[in-house]
């Protein structure tokens, strides 16, 4: 019993992480560097918020999310590839433009510094167990889908075999009728909407906007990307892998066997271990960050 | 004849070479302030104030009296030191996005010495020990992504992020657990000495965190520009982050230089940890960097990545940083954070923008005096 409920808790845990990595893999494999991760997802769940504020349900949540993504994503697409800007730089600048602006929204329109009021959810009546009441939420399902989806679309669609060859080698990618620019464009919307439902997810679940609700899971998603080596299995194994990590921290809490800094560091310690080639050479997709 | 005309083009051409230097440096961050200032009074409209009210609120605040001068001094202080921090391993074609986590271990590294040090000990003698140790400290945090990106070649962005948390997690538990007072999470008071506050000198800054660190990030700004563009190993430096296969074929170690340059990026970066450490307060808080470090890249990037740009552009972000919580009365301070992004957005993509756009402009110029020194000289003929 402890045990399924300890599976059933790193499921929940792992679905922003899930999404959001699963965006991270496809906006990578397009040859957008992924740092913008953790504002897409914080602006998904603002977007959520608002959504789920004015539209009184989670499906309005969700549309909110979408937008808020596109909205990004567009800034972001603009950025890199219509201007070429260096994608470190508008990753770093998208993450500090959500921060500042989700909270100047936060004031303006909710008039709170903080948080927003309390906003629709997937509900779950009726369903006794907590922990089996969030698997009522589609957003779950959704995370738990889209990264096995995501591998079959990559390795079994001719879409996947173009998105793989525009990451590794564009101008083949371009000599053979591909049109480069408009898949990379196409490519970023898609990881921006699944990063967005990944922040979604994170208010939804909690059925308000908090200030800085995503903690550093876009850098982790992004640290499971380059954990899974941008390969989708394996990047989904690193997302439960550290979902567990976060599950175990829950639980020990009490216990405080370890300190829960330490528990904290376990995603990014792994992730220098994985960079420095101990576990096997990652390479990154070889056109990330060269969309000139 | 002919000979008169090649050194007439040339002659031109030089100049416009300078004139395009100038025009590639001065254009990016007018192009940047002017698309900020737009989205800034979108914004402020938004919220139903007036634009120029803000803007006069904003400058009353900073620039309008001593102690907004004295603290927008303060916050230039930390920024240019993680704004050179960014640079110096932006010059050698790194990225180092760990500043953040490089400024609290400088910071930590000045307290955990400064309190171990004999409470007797001379100021004059423990103060610099303390700095040294922010900077070493600094320059210890650097070092790791420098190694592994030399060594095993891991993206330094990456491992830079990575270690931000890690060192904020691992100075949170030290602090939290073994060093803090009661009820907080600051250490104990540091009896090493402190600098001398601006105040100290000028009483008009009195209430004001500025001191004397302010001088060291200058003489570290100055320092900086000597040793990228007067020295061989700057000019190594520079070499690796121009073209890294060119440089060692030219008998650069470029992975020595790697560590070496993200090294010396972390003890700039740890320098800025004393002006909150011994300048301001004379303890270490936790959370204190308080995102300076992740302003430090877009300080770098509006200076392009000179030390004195990057001084000019440390006040203009330490402007509007100050700026932010002189109006919070009217709009929500998070207004100049916003507009400190956008101006980050803006000067990436107008730099390449311009740059292209300029060197267009010049190769037509070429292309049409070649065109017309052509026609001329065959009507001499």
């Amino acid at each position: 019993m402890m045990a399924i409920a300890f599976l059933l808790q790193t499921l929940r845990i792992a679905v922003p992480y899930l999404l959001a990595a699963a965006g991270g893999v496809l906006s990578e494999r397009v040859g957008v560097i992924a740092l913008g991760l953790e504002g897409l997802m914080l602006s998904g769940a603002f977007g959520a918020a608002l959504g789920a504020y004015y539209g009184d349900s989670a499906w309005a949540g969700l549309a909110g999310a979408l937008a808020a993504g596109a909205v990004m994503t567009t800034i972001l697409a603009v950025a890199t590839l219509r201007f070429r800007a260096n994608q470190v730089v508008v990753g770093v600048a998208i993450n500090l433009i959500v921060v500042a602006g989700t909270r100047y929204f936060l004031r303006l329109i909710f008039d709170s510094s903080s948080n927003s009021p309390r906003v629709a959810g997937f509900g779950g009546e009726g369903v006794g167990n907590a922990m089996l009441a969030s698997f009522t939420n589609p957003v779950v399902w959704i995370g738990l889908v889209t990264l096995p989806a995501l591998g079959w679309v990559l390795y079994r669609t001719p879409f996947g075999l173009r998105v793989r060859a525009i990451g590794e080698k564009p101008e083949a990618a371009a000599s053979l009728g591909v049109n480069v620019m408009r898949l990379r464009v196409l490519g970023l919307y898609i990881a921006g909407a699944m990063a967005a439902l990944g922040g979604a997810y994170l208010a939804l679940d909690q059925h308000q906007f908090t200030d800085g609700m995503t903690a550093g899971r876009g850098f982790i998603a992004l640290a499971a990307v380059i954990f899974g080596r941008w390969q989708p299995a394996r990047v989904a194994v690193a997302c439960l892998l550290f979902a567990a990590a976060e599950t175990l921290q829950i639980q020990l809490q009490g216990a405080q066997l370890v300190p829960s800094q330490f528990v904290e560091m376990i995603p990014y310690v792994l992730t220098i271990i994985a960079l420095a080639g101990l576990v096997g050479r990652s390479t990154a997709p070889a056109a990330l960050g060269k969309t000139e | 004849m002919s000979g008169s005309s090649t050194s007439g083009a040339s002659g031109s051409a030089s100049l416009s070479a300078t004139t395009l230097r100038a025009l590639e440096a001065v254009l990016p961050p007018i192009v940047a302030l002017c698309i900020a200032a737009v989205i800034g009074d979108l914004l402020i409209l938004s919220f139903g104030e007036s634009p120029a009210a803000v803007y006069a609120l904003l400058i009353k605040g900073t620039w309008g009296n001593p102690y907004g001068i004295g603290q927008v001094l303060y916050k230039t202080t930390t920024l240019t030191c993680t704004g050179l921090a960014f640079a110096l391993a932006g010059r050698a074609g790194l990225f180092n996005v760990g500043a953040e986590g490089q400024l609290a271990a400088g910071g930590f590294g000045a307290a955990l010495l400064g309190l171990s040090l004999p409470a007797g000990m001379p100021g004059l003698l423990a103060v610099p020990l303390c700095v040294m140790a922010a900077m070493l400290t600094g320059a210890g945090v650097g070092a790791v992504p420098g190694v592994l990106r030399a060594r095993f070649g891991a993206s330094e962005v990456i491992v830079t992020i990575m270690l931000n948390f890690i060192v904020l997690a691992l100075l949170n538990w030290v602090v939290s657990t073994h060093l803090h007072l009661p009820e907080t999470l600051r250490t104990p008071d540091i009896h090493a000495g402190t600098l001398p506050r601006l105040a100290d000198w000028f009483s008009v800054f009195s209430g004001s965190a500025a001191n004397a660190v302010l001088l060291l990030a200058l003489a570290a700004a100055a320092a900086s520009w000597w040793w990228l563009f007067r020295t061989r190993s700057g000019y190594e430096l520079r070499a690796v982050g121009l073209q890294p296969d060119a440089a060692e074929y030219g008998g650069v170690h470029v992975p020595r230089v790697m560590w070496t340059s993200m090294a010396l990026s972390g003890a700039l970066a740890g320098l800025g940890g004393v002006n909150f450490v011994l300048g301001y307060k004379g303890y270490y808080e936790d959370g204190f960097a308080g995102g300076a470090g992740f302003l430090g890249i877009a300080v770098a990037l509006v200076g392009r990545n000179h030390p004195f740009g990057i001084v000019l552009s440390a006040l203009l972000f330490a402007t509007l940083s100050q700026g932010g919580l002189a109006v919070n009365a009217i709009v929500p301070k998070q207004l100049t954070d916003i507009l400190t992004a956008v101006v980050i957005l803006s000067v990436a993509t107008a730099v390449p923008e311009v740059q292209r756009q300029l060197r267009a402009a010049a190769a037509s110029t070429m292309a049409a005096l070649t065109r017309a020194q052509q026609t001329s000289g065959g009507r001499a003929s």
